[in-house]
């Protein structure tokens, strides 16, 4: 190789390099091209880039009240923990697990006290399961309602629960003839208590210390809580001490005063724990818009405390025509079912919905069906059908705020 | 069919734990002790089951109210941060019904066990038993439900007959929504 050939190899080296080099250093998005990333973590975050939060109004007593999940930022069927909804009524407690107890007492033959370690030890069972506040959508039944997804629908979620059947737990301390409620009851500084139907105890209730993977969330019940397949979130008593079994209601603040329904003729009806099939269009939903016409996938969320969603139809004009949507499998009975169907924006007006329908036959309603039977006032179990109109400029507005 | 499913896996586990009820299986735990009983699951029934011994005065309330209560309620229990307390009644069938203790709480016990276990809202607990009597008595007294020389115990709380104690109804539901053509 000459002087000459060997300068030019050489060139032709270090410019292929250099090439190399800037292709590295186009790596899209990354900021901090040619250099390391951070080191591993024993926890992890998510990308800073990912900004979706819960909401929740201003409130002079912020240790009560709801945050509502995003919905509209949500893919799949799952609800991160970090993001599932909450309803508290004094605050989130700080409980040592190594301390905590569960009590259960009343007409019992054995009387017990549990560690959790005690529960720990018990046969567990892990199920995929929708929670739901009775009042989830209860600004629906007014006129003004939520501009968007997660403020008028935010109060669900849905995570996989870990927990010890409750039907075992009373097995172990022998329920006594004549007791038919459970009187459960919470840690919290309210002491949030319910009174609970043992027929359901005996069925398909859970002491649940986990939640997607790992222990509850504090704000979720950490270190127990029951999860009551189908019912409203409230019953779900969070940081559960005690389970009192007795023979009759115990009428409870939050089960007379609150999450009761009250009706048009000044009734309210009590122990109204069943949710019922519901569905909501997250995109395109209020408060998004589309950037230009054409082809989009229109998806949502369906679920019904009464087991499995079977169908879910979709209308772009109003209500006038109704189309099947696909449905994401597995369905689970219970639990959140994502539906899709393309969706054609060609620049007019388009009034959307979503109707779902569940295995016990059941459609879910429209609002104008519901208010004919239980006026504006009931406040809790709002399940009608949503509207969100696309605008000809790409967007999307609630029909009814 | 996988409800049915989950719920006979559910039920299965049940009944094979019912088969030896009479026993333990697991046997985990330890026997309850009554202090874990008495510092926990101070729930009150309808019929009183649960209320300690002690009284307390609709006077006595009064004070109580003042002290403890009024800055959240108002003075009157007209309502500010928390809830109104009286008032309402007649309002249930109209488009702005007011629920208070006195138009819409079906049981008197159910004041006592809430102001016992949840107020005052930032210092719950703080109340003691004849306290929480009398504070239940004055809200009874300004609700027209409690005479001013009233005294709550153990037995004359339970036999108050509130007002919309015949206002409940038991749920209908399914109520809305077709079958499926």
């Amino acid at each position: 190789m000459d002087p000459s050939s060997r300068r030019r190899f050489l060139q032709t080296g270090a410019a292929a390099g250099a090439s190399i080099l800037a292709g590295r250093q186009k790596a899209f998005g990354l900021d901090t091209p040619g250099k390391l990333g951070i080191p591993l973590g024993p926890y992890g975050e998510r990308s800073p880039y990912e900004k979706a939060v819960r909401w929740r109004r201003e409130s002079r007593t912020p240790e009560t009240g709801s945050s509502f999940a995003p919905l509209q930022d949500s893919v799949g069927t799952l609800t991160p923990s970090a993001l599932h909804y909450e309803r508290h009524h004094a605050g989130i407690p700080t409980i040592d697990p190594a301390k905590h107890r569960l009590v259960i007492h009343g007409l019992v033959d054995r009387p017990l006290t549990l560690t959790m370690a005690d529960i720990r030890r018990l046969p567990s069972v892990t199920r995929t399961l929708v929670l739901e506040c009775g009042g989830n959508s209860g600004g629906e039944w007014q006129p003004r309602t939520g501009a968007d997804v997660q403020r008028s629908y935010g109060l669900v979620s849905c995570s996989e629960w870990t927990g010890v059947p409750l039907s075992l737990v009373l097995a172990e301390v022998g329920v006594r003839r004549g007791a038919s409620w459970v009187i459960a009851e919470g840690a919290d500084a309210c002491r949030m208590e319910r009174s609970i139907p043992l027929a359901k105890a005996m069925d398909d209730i859970l002491l649940a210390y986990g939640q997607n993977g790992e222990a509850l969330r504090p704000a979720q019940g950490y270190p127990l809580r029951l999860i009551i397949p189908g019912w409203e979130g409230n019953t779900n008593v969070k940081w559960l001490h005690s389970l009192k079994l007795t023979d009759q209601a115990y009428m409870a603040r939050d089960e007379t005063a609150k999450y009761s329904d009250l009706m048009p003729d000044g009734k309210a009806r009590i122990f109204t724990y069943q949710m019922e099939a519901k569905s909501v269009i997250t995109f395109p939903s209020g408060g998004q818009t589309l950037p230009a016409r054409g082809l989009y996938e229109l998806t949502g969320l369906a679920w019904s405390g009464r087991g499995r969603i079977t169908r879910v139809e979709i209308t772009i004009d109003g209500g006038r025509s109704w189309t099947a949507a696909r449905l994401h499998e597995p369905r689970q009975p219970i639990a959140f079912t994502r539906f899709r169907l393309p969706f054609r924006f060609d620049g007019r007006d388009a009034v959307i919905a979503s109707r779902a329908v569940d295995e016990s036959g059941y459609v879910q309603p429209t609002r104008e069906e519901l208010i004919a039977v239980r006026g504006m006032n009931s406040i809790y179990h709002f399940n009608g059908i949503k509207f969100w109109k696309v605008q000809a400029d790409g967007t999307v507005t609630n029909v009814d705020a | 069919m996988s409800t049915r499913d989950a719920i006979a896996l559910v039920l299965l586990i049940g009944a094979s734990a019912t088969a030896v009820a009479q026993s333990p299986a697991f046997g985990v735990g330890r026997p309850a002790t009554s202090e874990d009983i008495r510092d926990l699951g101070s729930a009150i029934a309808p019929d009183g089951t649960g209320l300690p011994k002690a009284s307390g005065s609709v006077a006595e309330g009064r004070a109580v109210f003042a002290l403890r209560c009024a800055k959240c309620h108002g003075p009157k229990g007209e309502g500010d941060v928390g809830p109104t307390l009286v008032g309402g009644r007649g309002t249930l069938p109209t488009p702005r019904p007011l629920k208070t203790v006195g138009s819409f709480w079906p049981y008197a016990t159910t004041v006592w066990d809430y102001v016992n276990r949840a107020m005052p809202f930032d210092e719950p607990g703080l109340l003691k038993p004849h306290e929480v009597y009398a504070v239940v008595g004055y809200i009874l007294n300004i609700n027209g439900i409690v005479a001013d020389d009233g005294v709550m115990d153990a037995t004359s709380l339970p036999k108050v007959k509130m007002p919309n104690r015949d206002g409940f109804v038991a749920d209908p539901r399914p109520d809305v929504g077709k079958p499926v053509k």
